[in-house]
């Protein structure tokens, strides 16, 4: 049994009970209506909030997740080896506990390959909470209209990523002046709704429940919010970096703006700061994907897709709030209600009962993004040098404060 | 002899004149500084022709021409350009290069700076590795083509011609036909040719079009007899082999029908109008021998020799700090 916390004097945000400001309470790891005995800590005015639940992270890298205020990850399929076997879901599940809580997304299909189903129901009782994709779209309709239903039958979210294969290709970038004075090779944003058109078509036909991972494009989040509206199950995410930086940040050839999907023009990334305020998106999340040199310290087009994003999504979220593109309520259903929802845990709120995992968070100490000094295994991030407000001043997993 | 159409009043003495330490693009050069690399080439094209006493001024600097990717005429145009000037010039081809073993481009540039060249010349299949090894060297660098990014020397050496041949560069009407898409000489030609205030006209079937082409200054045309209406100048790009097998275009005679050059199509443009190309040529693809070998219309031999003058005045401009010429130390 871990002490009793008696927070007091914060200011309390949370997706589910709004924002108040007072004492918290936490005993035997949960929140709840009152402690005796309680260690106090005085807040100070500063946010008490969930702490982070990051759905999708491409890799465990524990003093990232740490900074970030982050105890609670949906691991992405795309491992090695890929996690479409029971041990090797198991072994993820558990290789991160007590502080951080790993949900593994499992494949989708077997080897991530896109032709055979693979054995979700044996990876979801080895732990699995939801089946995806990957980093690649599934490019036969025939496949995805089976992995949708048979998700279903389980009670599984399918996790998609959304770009048409066929137009990719091998474009590194999306088509516009950037990628044409650059010379690099690119793709339409089109490739985006034409993948959401017909896996939101074949999850309404199946009844079936569908997340994409991240939404880009202005069409594409027109297409989930017609979907929506139809009672389709649909949700979306996105990362900080499609809401604040547009295809002329890799001018100079940066690789670290190298993303999968790669940055859109400024007509989409305000299409998605509007859908963020709309209510269209249900998650941010990091898409934390390090990178050493070795991947990146290449040409643009050879340097491998991924931004490390764990330590400066807080931050970078607390600026759109800042900015009044969102609420820190809503900031806090999409940081951690609702990636939860999604996975299908119990987790992300601040109502007595619910798992202590708790951020104490300064909104206002200021730092600058450095790419050298980043916590974790890479700092391959777009936003180097970039001055932001906003840290985690202490970080709990239930109610057990992580050092 | 035809004078520099942007020339400043008064020239600054010294390397402000042309303040870049590498020749990464066209991108970010001044018109003057373009219209400074011709003047300095015409200063070579004369020197070639009469072959008197040769001008060794690159005597002891090690020229190394690293070339990741094939090449036969840009490769033998560095290496002459940088002979006649006397330099040491090494040659390195990816094929025998430990590229191949995996190294790292950037540990390529280590050892090519350890090895303390004067001046390192690559091509490269990807878009932006020049910029990438330029940042990593203490040498000056020259861009012999990065992938489907930027050519600069083949754009200085087009520019010259035109301005010989035509006199001016100047509100010129220029039309670029070809695979655009890919192509890094087409790139460069637009940004020199719009910095030098010509006309540009970019023509190709949709397939091999650039989108947002417009945004760098050019007019695109789809209908290369419409192009061509009134052209001071028509320049051909090479459609690659791999690009002819139907994924782009659906076979040659097909392109040829609609974009070859042809003694009847070339016949819209000015009388004379001047064709070039920068190298190799498909002839009966893109262009018709008739019109390649046109003793009066075909600059594309010329093409060939302004290049090697170019490529002696990036290499002489570009060494001068390290060479402590004067005013330029």
């Amino acid at each position: 049994m871990s002490g009793a916390l008696h927070f007091r004097n914060a200011r309390i945000i949370c997706a589910e009970g709004g924002e108040r400001h007072g004492d918290l309470f936490v005993a035997d790891g949960r929140i709840v209506d009152s402690a005796r005995g309680a260690e106090t800590i005085d807040c100070r005015g500063a946010l008490l909030m969930p702490a982070i639940v990051d759905l999708g992270v491409a890799s465990i890298d524990r003093a990232a997740f740490r900074a970030g205020g982050i105890v609670r990850v949906g691991l992405m399929p795309d491992q090695s080896p890929v996690l479409d076997e029971p041990g090797i879901v198991q072994r993820s599940a558990l290789i991160g506990r007590p502080d951080l809580w790993i949900h593994p997304i499992a494949a989708a299909t077997r080897g991530l390959a896109g032709t055979d189903l693979a054995e979700m129901a044996i990876c979801a009782s080895a732990g699995a909470r939801a089946v995806g994709t990957g980093r690649g779209w599934i490019t036969d309709s025939g496949v995805m209209a089976r992995v949708l239903a048979y998700a279903r039958d389980l009670g599984l979210t399918v996790v998609a990523h959304s770009e048409d294969a066929g137009l990719v290709g091998d474009a590194v970038a999306t088509e516009g002046e950037t990628a044409t004075r650059l010379g690099l090779p690119a793709a339409p944003a089109l490739s985006e709704p034409l993948a959401i058109a017909r896996d939101l078509m074949l999850t309404e036909a199946a009844d079936a429940r569908l997340h994409l991972r991240q939404v880009t494009t202005a069409a594409g989040f027109e297409l989930v919010r017609a979907a929506k509206r139809r009672g389709v199950r649909v949700t979306c995410g996105i990362t900080p970096a499609h809401l604040l930086l547009s295809d002329n940040a890799m001018s100079d050839f940066r690789t670290f703006t190298r993303l999968s999907p790669p940055l859109r023009s400024e007509e989409d990334r305000r299409a998605a700061l509007a859908a963020l305020a709309d209510g269209t998106i249900d998650v941010l999340c990091s898409g934390h994907d390090p990178r050493g040199p070795e991947e990146k310290r290449l040409p643009f087009a050879d340097a491998s897709a991924g931004a490390a994003g764990a330590v400066t999504l807080l931050p970078l979220a607390l600026g759109l709030a800042r900015d009044g593109h969102l609420s820190l309520e809503r900031l806090s259903a999409l940081l951690s209600r609702n990636p939860a929802a999604v996975l299908g845990i119990d987790a992300g709120s601040l109502q007595p009962g619910a798992e202590a995992d708790i951020m104490l968070v300064d909104q206002n100490a200021p730092w600058q993004i450095s790419a050298d000094t980043l916590p974790g295994t890479a700092g391959n991030t777009p936003f180097d040098g970039l001055p932001v407000q906003g840290r985690v001043l202490r970080l709990f997993k239930g109610g057990r404060e992580l050092g | 002899m035809p004078s520099s159409d942007h020339r400043p009043a008064s020239l600054i003495p010294g390397g402000a004149v042309f303040p870049h330490r590498h020749l990464t693009g066209i991108e970010g050069l001044q018109p003057h500084e373009i219209a400074f690399l011709l003047d300095e080439a015409e200063g070579w094209i004369a020197a070639n022709r009469e072959r008197g006493t040769p001008d060794k001024r690159l005597a002891g600097l090690t020229q190394i021409n690293a070339f990741f990717e094939n090449s036969t005429r840009t490769l033998l145009s560095f290496e002459i350009a940088g002979k006649r000037l006397g330099a040491d010039v090494v040659n390195m081809h990816a094929a025998q290069s430990s590229v191949k073993k995996g190294e790292t481009l950037i540990d390529t540039a280590m050892t090519l700076n350890a090895m303390r060249a004067d001046v390192i010349v690559i091509r490269h299949m990807s878009s932006g590795a020049v910029r990438l090894i330029a940042d990593k060297v203490d040498c000056p660098v020259l861009n012999a083509g990065d992938g489907r990014h930027e050519h600069p020397t083949q754009a200085l050496l087009d520019a010259l011609t035109i301005r010989r041949r035509r006199g001016t560069i100047h509100n010129q009407r220029v039309v670029i036909c070809g695979d655009v898409l890919h192509s890094r000489v087409a790139r460069s030609n637009i940004l020199a040719l719009t910095a030098l205030a010509a006309e540009v006209r970019v023509c190709a079937p949709s397939t091999l079009m650039p989108p947002a082409i417009e945004r760098m200054g050019v007019t695109p045309f789809i209908d290369f007899d419409a192009a061509l209406e009134g052209a001071d100048v028509v320049m051909m790009l090479r459609l690659q082999t791999e690009r002819m097998a139907g994924g782009y275009v659906p076979s040659t005679r097909e392109y040829h029908l609609r974009y070859g050059l042809t003694l009847k199509r070339l016949a819209r443009a000015k009388a004379d109008a001047l064709v070039m190309h920068p190298g190799p040529m498909n002839r009966g693809v893109e262009i018709d021998s008739n019109v390649a070998d046109h003793a009066e219309r075909s600059a594309i031999t010329e093409q060939v020799e302004m290049g090697v003058a170019v490529r002696m005045a990036c290499l002489d401009v570009l060494t001068r700090r390290s060479r402590g010429v004067e005013g330029w130390a």
